[in-house]
């Protein structure tokens, strides 16, 4: 039965399995588990990542298309959420609706970039998706009178979100709106997450796969190499809009920082790469361990940084605002050294 | 003996559409300039900013350059080269700031030799960081572009938080040498002195690039190699060689031009060179990939657009930019002046 | 007979995952013309093109004299004083006559003896000397292709189907200019589908078939020998 939910798609390896199982418990149980404000800020972000970098990997590892144009997506789907509920007030039609709006406002963009980049080589498509994400913060932060502009603005959700509904105690842990917000996003964030093993386990996964192997080849033999890109595109860009949008809702702000810096952008290629190009499973174990590093290995270093104050250039190197330092040695170490991520290395390949 | 139809002299004139084809791109600098006038309203102003425009254009073709030849030759897309650019305006600047006592005299000669003093640093240090990442980094992702996308990225991080841990992660503010601050005054139009500078080191180095292209037995191999790779070792040539020395040529080249850069905006941050990277890539895609002309004539145009477009309406300056790529998209799917290469 | 300038021995090739030569033997005597044969496919250009080390060898040696270059890279076996005129020529489109055969003449500054030689033997190159490359006609590029491996004196001369589709007319000038080079004492090992040009000009020939080398004699053998011709490239190679 579980083979069938994961689409027959299962992890692959115990340590793996042990893993995955492992963060879905903790995801799922967090408000009990890991109760307070901060470890549930943390499991939000986590599972909402899971499934953005998800999105990506669809794009990045089975598609095989490098765009660093993935954030303006996400960014449709939180500033469509925050939109709608500023035009049409609080309540969960307008969360809706903004979804909805961000999801299809994305997948059309998706497809006009798709059919752009028909016209232009692979390389060009890289550099051009990375000019158009940055004209698109830029824009956003100058549009201030309707974006907010580069604060963004925050924005009231339906008041059985939030914590001021108080529905008592389990298990010694206040249960109030807050936590049904967290497990509105947890189940949405499964079900996307489920959503993208199906595709990638169907026939029109699996010719993704072809394509991205050899698009020549899979051309000559008959598939139209440009409709199946562009629906992947365009499937890639609609799941990260709802993942914003989610975002948005659980955050009750939108703001460019938040959704379409060039961190964020970053921050998804280093969870694809070191989780493991092509496997969905690798964005989950990469969005996981790249969101956990951000909220607790800055402590970490904050401490060893203290601790080496003593010779300074160790001091600096250990600064926690430093960790990307780290995280871009690990990356550029994955790519030579574990080109198929955390998740090839665990399935032994 | 009758020449066979094969021998008859086949360098016909090329018909006035190929020459209009081929004259375009070339055309397209003055016209914006021209269109400049009525766009932007008074000639004071249009003056100021054809100024500024051509300056700016000048320092991204510089950035500019070493990429696009390292593509074309090599086959490389480095995306880490905004790392040079800021490693170079860091190293330049320092040395500026050690160079206290000559910037901050009011002698021209003096100011000018601290800049060539900054400018010699920087392009040293970012030349030999440029042999060390590409021997570590993109050597070893040779014709895979996937990958040397992801780790040329991975490059730039790095070398951009090791600039925040060497020089501290605030942005630095500086000021120009004292005879270069300030204006003239020409046809009622306040003219940069720094920019007029710029301008001037930015054909010097153009001129200099297209001498060396078209004069040197090294600038022919180039030529050479960036059409096919193969026959130029085919006929003896060390490629790797040339190679190597073009990364680190094009990566000096990017420290000079953040160099230049950080004296024009007067702050250096250790991101600016990401931020440069936007127009970098929009100048070179423009051009096409390989060719140094026509990044020159992108980036000069990106350098007007940006200036006069600013100053009629600032919030569409960068869209303006993507609009001018989307257009020469459409018209030259492979950039302007594409280097066409043999398969 | 003096010793052989080339020879190999079992040479395999693979391009990518297909095994194209699979045990190359040949010989190529010092000062004379061979001509090296075959229907379309055998993996005459992919000889060449591994002799010249554009690609790598999995197995065998590669002899130039008494050093196996097998493992050298291009350049090194380029200034080992090996010429090679490749199949679709390798003209830089981008540069002008002279300036492709400034570049062609490595070592130092072209020999103007030379240079009349080769203009006399090509005569359209003296004439568009100073015109992009990209320019000539297809004929006239494969003059210079053939001319840049003669701007310097080369110990071997790799030339791969210098005749294909060109006018007859052209393919005179060719065959005299590779005549003349014959003339002067050069060993040429040449790929050529056109019998009537091969037999002209070579000397000695080896038939290749699936990889490997089928036949190898004298040009003459196999130039009189109609039977043998089908036997081993399927049709009597004869233009009627």
């Amino acid at each position: 039965m579980i083979a069938r939910l994961l689409s027959g798609d299962r992890p692959g390896s115990r340590i793996l399995s042990l893993i995955v199982i492992a963060i879905f418990l903790c995801l799922a149980l967090a408000p009990f588990l890991f109760p307070g404000v901060r470890s549930l800020e943390t499991a939000a972000r986590i599972a909402i990542f899971i499934v953005l970098a998800a999105s990506y990997d669809l794009l990045l590892g089975y598609t095989g298309i490098v765009s660093f144009a993935h954030t303006v997506f996400f960014g449709m789907g939180a500033y469509g959420v925050g939109l709608a509920t500023q035009q049409m007030g609080r309540g969960f039609p307008a969360l809706a609706t903004g979804a909805l709006a961000g999801a299809v406002a994305a997948a059309v963009l998706a497809f006009v970039i798709a059919l752009f980049s028909l016209r232009v080589r692979a390389i060009f498509f890289a550099m051009i998706t990375l000019a158009v994400a940055s004209a698109v913060a830029v824009l956003v932060s100058q549009l201030s009178s309707i974006t907010g502009g580069e604060d963004g603005f925050t924005f009231q959700i339906p008041r059985e979100l939030g914590p001021a509904l108080r529905l008592g105690e389990v298990m010694g842990v206040d249960v109030s709106g807050k936590t049904l917000n967290y497990y509105l996003v947890f189940t949405s964030c499964l079900i996307l997450f489920l959503l993208m093993l199906r595709i990638v386990n169907s026939p029109f996964g699996r010719t993704l796969q072809a394509i991205r192997e050899n698009d020549f080849r899979a051309e000559a033999i008959g598939y139209r190499v440009v409709w199946y890109r562009t629906v992947a595109t365009c499937l890639s860009a609609g799941i990260a809009a709802l993942a914003g949008s989610l975002f948005a809702i659980w955050l009750r702000y939108v703001g460019p920082e938040t959704t379409l810096s060039f961190e964020i952008m970053l921050d998804l290629l280093l969870m694809v790469v070191i989780g493991g190009m092509g496997t969905i499973w690798g964005a989950a174990i990469g969005a996981t361990l790249l969101v956990l590093a951000q909220t607790y290995l800055q402590d970490l270093m904050s401490g060893a940084s203290e601790a080496t104050a003593a010779v300074p250039i160790l001091a600096r190197l250990l600064d926690p605002d430093r960790w990307l330092l780290w995280l871009g040695v690990l990356f550029i170490l994955s790519v030579y050294f574990f080109p198929t991520g955390i998740v090839g290395r665990l399935r032994g390949r | 003996m009758s020449a066979a139809p094969d021998h008859t002299p086949t360098m016909a004139a090329l018909g006035l559409a190929e020459k209009l084809g081929r004259a375009m791109p070339l055309l397209l600098v003055p016209l914006l300039i021209l269109i400049g006038i009525p766009a932007v309203g008074n000639t004071s102003s249009w003056l100021t900013l054809t100024v500024s425009g051509l300056a700016m254009g000048m320092m991204i073709f510089i950035m500019a350059s070493g990429l696009t030849l390292v593509f074309g030759l090599m086959d490389v897309i480095n995306f880490g080269h905004g790392a040079f650019i800021s490693v170079g305006a860091f190293v330049g600047i320092s040395t500026l700031a050690a160079l206290g006592s000559w910037s901050g005299a009011p002698s021209l000669v003096l100011n000018l030799a601290a800049v060539l003093a900054a400018a010699i640093a920087a392009m040293a240090v970012t030349g030999a960081l440029g042999w060390g990442f590409e021997r570590v980094i993109v050597k070893p992702v040779y014709g895979a572009h996937l990958k040397q996308i992801l780790v040329t990225v991975g490059g730039l991080i790095v070398i951009e938080q090791l600039i925040a841990v060497i020089w501290g992660p605030e942005e630095i503010f500086l000021t120009r040498p004292e005879s270069l601050k300030g204006a003239i005054t020409f046809a009622g139009a306040a003219l940069e002195k720094y920019r007029l500078l710029a301008v001037g080191v930015g054909l010097v180095l153009f001129v200099a690039m297209r001498l060396v292209f078209r004069r040197t037995k090294i600038g022919l191999i180039v030529r050479a190699g960036v059409e096919n790779g193969e026959m130029v070792e085919a006929l003896g040539y060390r490629l790797r060689r040339v190679f190597i020395g073009t990364f680190i040529a094009g990566s000096a080249l990017a420290g000079l031009g953040g160099v230049m850069w950080g004296l024009y905006e007067e702050v250096i941050t250790a991101g600016m060179g990401e931020e440069m990277m936007i127009l970098v890539f929009i100048v070179v895609i423009i051009g096409g990939l390989g060719s140094v002309e026509g990044a020159f004539i992108g980036a000069l145009l990106v350098g007007l657009l940006q200036n006069y477009v600013a100053y009629v309406e600032p919030k569409a300056a960068l869209v303006s930019n993507i609009g001018l790529m989307t257009a020469i998209l459409m018209w030259r799917p492979q950039g302007m002046m594409p280097v066409v290469k043999a398969k | 007979m003096s010793e052989p300038l080339l020879r190999l021995e079992g040479v395999e090739t693979d391009i990518g995952r297909y095994h194209i030569l699979h045990g190359v033997d040949l010989t190529v005597p010092t000062g004379a013309v061979t001509m090296l044969l075959g229907r379309n496919g055998v993996g005459k250009t992919t000889t060449l093109r591994s002799i010249m080390g554009h690609w790598p060898t999995k197995a065998g040696r590669i002899v130039l004299d008494w050093q196996d270059i097998a493992a050298w890279p291009t350049p090194d076996r380029a200034r080992a004083g090996i010429g090679y005129v490749p199949e679709n020529m390798g003209i830089f489109t981008d540069l002008t006559v002279e300036e492709n055969m400034v570049l062609a003449a490595a070592s130092g500054p072209l020999d103007p003896a030379r240079l009349e030689t080769i203009f006399e033997a090509f005569p359209p190159l003296r004439t568009f000397w100073r015109n992009e490359a990209g320019n000539l006609s297809g004929g006239q590029k494969q003059m210079l292709s053939i001319a840049r491996a003669m701007a310097e004196r080369r110990r071997l001369y790799l030339i791969d189907e210098p005749t294909k589709g060109l006018a007859p007319a052209i393919v005179a000038t060719m065959a005299s200019a590779l005549k003349r080079l014959k003339a002067d004492g050069a060993t040429i090992l040449m790929v050529e589908q056109n019998f009537a040009v091969a037999k002209a000009l070579g000397d000695h020939a080896a038939v290749m078939d699936d990889g490997r080398v089928a036949w190898t004699g004298s040009m003459a053998e196999l130039a009189g020998d109609a039977d043998l011709q089908q036997r081993l490239m399927g049709l009597s190679m004869e233009v009627p």
